[in-house]
């Protein structure tokens, strides 16, 4: 099942940081707002100014058990904060509040579909943990000559850390689950999802081996923002590591960084330079209890999750499952879905649609579906006049073309340009007559057995109809005629 | 009014209330002693700043919006940040400090009335039981001036014992208020872990660290310790939701039938003989009114020792991780780079017993270390509230000496920290379970230095503890006697 490089086999491991969508930061009442001035949301105990205290956001904790919920995992009844203690400039305590021994979220699964060859195929990661912590602050090493600068904004802001069990052979299928993960945590809301901003950051724990070997050493990729590096970047690794293990070397662990500019890994500290954190039990803050009852509360608001959304799509529109999972790869794909799938009563078609005529258009403008000119109710009325044989098909994707780029009204954009069909049986029934008057080889031949024939005659009567005819009606017509 | 000093915070308090004596008035006395720092217990004294808060005591006194405690002054130790006052922990490395804020407590007495006369000396980081390890310079003990007024809030039972002040707070981790306010003749209480914010009061070991009154006399105590409990949930996580409480209200309620715990292992070799029998007496004097004597044993006593010495250096080394230069307290003038600017700055701004614990702390919490000692250490410390549990099942309080000794010499241990850890045998077991205890004026003990009564009570039983130490006080004079010159 999974594919071999140069006969080795991969393995990785992904860290997600989420950064949860919370007004205020994971132990005290500062704002979290984005590309505010250094230092303005910062407050005494984000200085870690003396005698102050930590404080548990509830916001925080409910996003966190919405993502147990959202990937079936155990919202553990107590859970510890503990402290990881080491020095830098950003880190103002010179800890930072994290969650070690017994996280908030114990287990849990990711599961997507990816395209291998020409085939679909499912795959499920297993989910290790995610726990709460706490982010530092940023060091800026720019405009302050000979000194850094220290911005206390992102300390504090809450995170929701995500590790996987080693689950995952390739570097598709990292960008896979990576892609499922950032629609879990928006889709139910609990993180904005937005990479450039560094809402959403993934570290792939990269390591290969020969099959049926135990686990090699690993290297840990730190901060992939973007789908796109994320895949150069294993895949760069992964050769690298193949390349040292066959020229006889040993990969040490160790932590690395992407250079999107030079496309290649390089290692910033190797496991040597690692420090002892000295994790202990946080003292300031009393064991983390969610009791039953607040998991069902909270189970009760959320939002309905993407695979319980596709199965109900299978169910109450008879929709295969590929169509209903790749509709759910976002709220709003699946809303647009829903109210054209509705108002038009055709969910089938409109899916068909949507996968196909609105997809190529909403890529081809790297757009969102938010983006999209056209709606669900004028997609609804388009699909109305197919199936009402008022366009046809090929019509409707000129009537759509029309809509995407200038907008307007369905029917009126069917009138003006002509193009609804002929249903008159009279009428189409003269230009029949008068295409088979003029083509008496093509009747000669049909009529000896020459199914191809036809062929000849339907184009010069669509012509003759410019395109209004009814393809379905004029074939029974010429079969009847033909008879 | 020449000897509105030697009066208690309940005196003052009414003669206040009655408009006998203005704010202004009690606290410009209380800084015209203060002048001149007598004992080094002060390390910021600022009058404009007093004088300001008791105007400000007075109009509320005219308007009729006073707190129960208008116009009485109160010092605070200085690991209590305040706005009006710097605040350094007895540090170099945060010498000059100035918080943006009141801690709770502070906060709490002012709403009460209480009138700051300044921030007193203490050992840095609260680390020591003889206020010597300040370093702004040791405390003297005003009853004998070439002895330790004990610690860590040695400054606060200093002042209190002086006259300097009425009453202070002082903060409790391991004995830091019990253990003082017996060298120094005075009363004080550590109220259950939790009932007092830690808003505002620089860290040491988050784990054990409580604030407290400290006194003249239990009903003092009382008056204050009312105003600073109460929940902090919004600002302290480990501040219980257990409501405020008037302790002053069963003050005077007889003893009879009430069982006073010994345990044995507080009356071993170590404790001498003058302590003893100071101890002895205050006992038999409960006794006398009713109370009856009950063996009991606390078998872990030992344990709590090295046990304490885990767990407090460890939160220690974490808590002090953020005094590195970076952001505020002092910063090394030279240094090379960031690495360098660290270790300068700490190695400059920490005294040496801050150093020998966070070096402790860090040792314990490493790698390969962290089970042997300080999960070991957590088990034992639960085995130890587990102890007293048991011992509760046979009596209503606990009671024993606060140390084995009176206060020693100034100097005496300078080189030999053990021995001042050792001292601490007594206290630090309440102070691991979380319990509540004082220090109660019992007599006085070789050299004719004081000796208290330690009491211990179940959690929350602050009231019992009070009235007890109320009822010794009704019987005797020891917390009304004054060194020489007072």
């Amino acid at each position: 099942m999974s594919k071999l490089v140069q006969g080795y086999e991969v393995v990785i491991g992904f860290e997600t940081h989420a950064q949860l969508s919370t007004n205020s930061k994971i132990f005290s009442r500062a704002s979290v707002a984005f590309g505010a001035e250094p230092n303005t949301q910062a407050c005494a105990l984000d200085m870690a100014l003396p005698g102050t205290l930590p404080v548990m956001n509830k916001g925080a904790v409910e996003r966190a058990i919405e993502f147990g919920l959202a990937v079936n995992a155990h919202v553990a009844e107590r859970s510890i904060f503990a402290r990881k203690n080491y020095f830098y400039p950003d880190l103002p305590k010179g800890y930072q509040i994290s969650q070690f021994e017994i996280p908030v979220v114990q287990g849990g699964e990711v599961s997507f579909y990816l395209e291998e060859g020409k085939e679909t195929v499912h795959k499920t990661v297993r989910l290790e943990r995610a726990h709460l912590e706490e982010d530092a602050g940023k060091s800026l090493h720019e405009d302050f000559i000979g000194q850094s600068g220290i911005d206390l904004n992102r300390a504090g802001t809450p995170l929701l850390e995500i590790v996987t069990q080693p689950d995952i052979r390739s570097s598709e299928e990292a960008v896979a689950y990576a892609k499922e993960l950032h629609k879990i945590v928006t889709w139910i809301g609990i993180c904005d999802g937005n990479m450039q901003e560094g809402s959403f950051r993934c570290d792939a724990n990269v390591s290969v081996r020969k099959p049926g070997e135990p686990l090699g050493t690993r290297r840990e990729i730190k901060n992939l923002n973007s789908f796109k590096f994320m895949q150069q970047a294993i895949d760069y690794e992964v050769r690298w590591q193949i390349d040292q293990i066959e020229d006889g070397h040993k990969i040490q662990q160790a932590t690395v960084l992407f250079n999107p500019d030079t496309g290649e890994t390089r290692a910033m500290r190797t496991k040597e330079d690692s420090a002892d954190y000295r994790y202990f039990p946080d003292p300031d803050l009393p064991p983390l209890v969610i009791g039953r009852e607040w998991v069902e509360r909270v189970k009760g608001e959320m939002t309905e999750l993407p695979r319980v959304m596709a199965e109900r799509f299978v169910k109450d529109y008879a929709l295969p499952e590929y169509d209903a999972t790749t509709l759910t790869q976002s709220k709003a794909m699946a809303a647009y879905f829903e109210a054209a799938a509705k108002a038009c009563g055709q969910p089938k078609l409109a899916s068909n649609w949507i996968m196909g005529e609105v997809s190529r258009r909403l890529n081809a403008g790297e757009m969102t579906i938010e983006q999209a000119p056209v709606s669900a109710a004028q997609l609804a009325a388009l699909i109305g006049r197919i199936s009402d044989n008022t366009i046809s098909n090929n019509a409707a994707r000129q009537v759509f073309e029309v809509l995407w780029t200038e907008g307007g009204e369905v029917d009126d954009i069917i009138e003006a340009k002509g193009l609804k069909q002929m249903n008159d049986t009279g009428e189409l029934e003269k230009i029949i007559d008068e295409v088979l008057a003029s083509n008496p080889k093509n009747v000669e031949e049909f009529k000896a057995g020459n199914a191809k024939a036809l062929n000849g005659l339907v184009g010069p009567i669509m012509k003759a109809s410019k395109g209004k005819a009814n393809p379905a009606q004029v074939n029974a017509l010429l079969m009847k005629k033909l008879g | 009014m020449n000897d509105l000093h030697n009066l208690s915070v309940k005196a003052l308090a009414n003669l206040l209330q009655t408009k006998e004596v203005s704010a202004v008035e009690v606290a410009t006395r209380f800084l015209a002693r203060m002048g001149g720092n007598p004992h080094n217990a002060f390390l910021d004294i600022d009058s404009e700043a007093t004088l300001a808060q008791a105007r400000a005591s007075d109009a509320k006194l005219a308007n009729g919006t006073a707190g129960p405690l208008e116009g009485v002054p109160v010092a605070h130790k200085d690991v209590f940040v305040t706005q009006d006052f710097a605040t350094t922990a007895g540090s170099k490395i945060l010498s000059g400090y100035r918080s943006p804020f009141d801690a709770t407590v502070v906060q709490r007495l002012r709403t009460a009335g209480m009138v700051t006369l300044g921030k007193l000396n203490c050992d840095e980081f609260a680390m020591g039981s003889a206020n010597e390890n300040s370093a702004y310079g040791a405390v003297q003990n005003p009853w004998d001036t070439t002895r330790v007024p004990g610690g860590s809030s040695g400054g606060s039972a200093a002042a209190v014992a002086a006259g300097l002040a009425p009453a202070a707070t002082g903060t409790d981790t391991g004995g830091s208020i019990r253990q003082p306010a017996s060298f120094c003749g005075i009363t004080g209480i550590k109220p259950t872990y939790g009932r007092a914010s830690r808003y505002g009061m620089i860290a040491y070991a988050s784990s054990l660290d409580q604030a407290g009154p400290m006194a003249r006399t239990a009903e003092d105590c009382a008056l204050l310790l009312s105003a600073m409990c109460g929940p902090d949930a919004d600002r302290d996580s480990t501040s219980l939701d257990v409501p405020a409480e008037d302790f002053t209200a069963s003050l005077g309620a007889e003893l009879k039938g009430l069982r006073i715990g010994i345990p044995q292992e507080f009356f071993g070799e170590g404790l001498h003989a003058d302590v003893r029998a100071a101890v002895d007496a205050a006992l038999a004097e409960l006794t006398k009114q009713g109370a009856t004597l009950v063996p009991i044993s606390l078998p872990r006593t030992e344990l709590s020792i090295p046990v304490y010495y885990i767990i407090a250096p460890a939160e220690a080394s974490s808590n002090l991780s953020r005094f590195d230069g970076v952001k505020f307290g002092h910063r090394a003038k030279d240094y090379t780079d960031l690495e360098s600017m660290y270790k300068k700055s700490r190695a400059e701004g920490f005294g040496s017993e801050v150093k020998r614990r966070i070096m402790t702390g860090t040792y314990v919490l490493s790698h390969g270390y962290y089970d042997a000692y300080y999960l070991q250490a957590q088990k034992i410390r639960r085995m130890i509230a587990d102890d007293f549990q048991n011992a509760f099942k046979q009596c209503d309080v606990i009671a024993g000496p606060v140390a084995p000794s009176v206060a020693w010499k100034l100097g005496e241990n300078a080189n030999d920290p053990v021995a001042d850890y050792l001292a601490d045998i007594f206290t630090l077991p309440a102070s691991l379970a979380g319990l509540p205890g004082m220090s109660v004026p019992a007599g006085f003990g070789a050299h004719g230095m004081p000796v208290g009564l330690q009491l211990i009570g179940n959690y929350f039983k602050e009231a019992q503890l009070l009235n007890v130490a109320h009822r010794l006080q009704q019987a005797t004079d020891f917390h009304l006697r004054k060194p020489e010159g007072i």
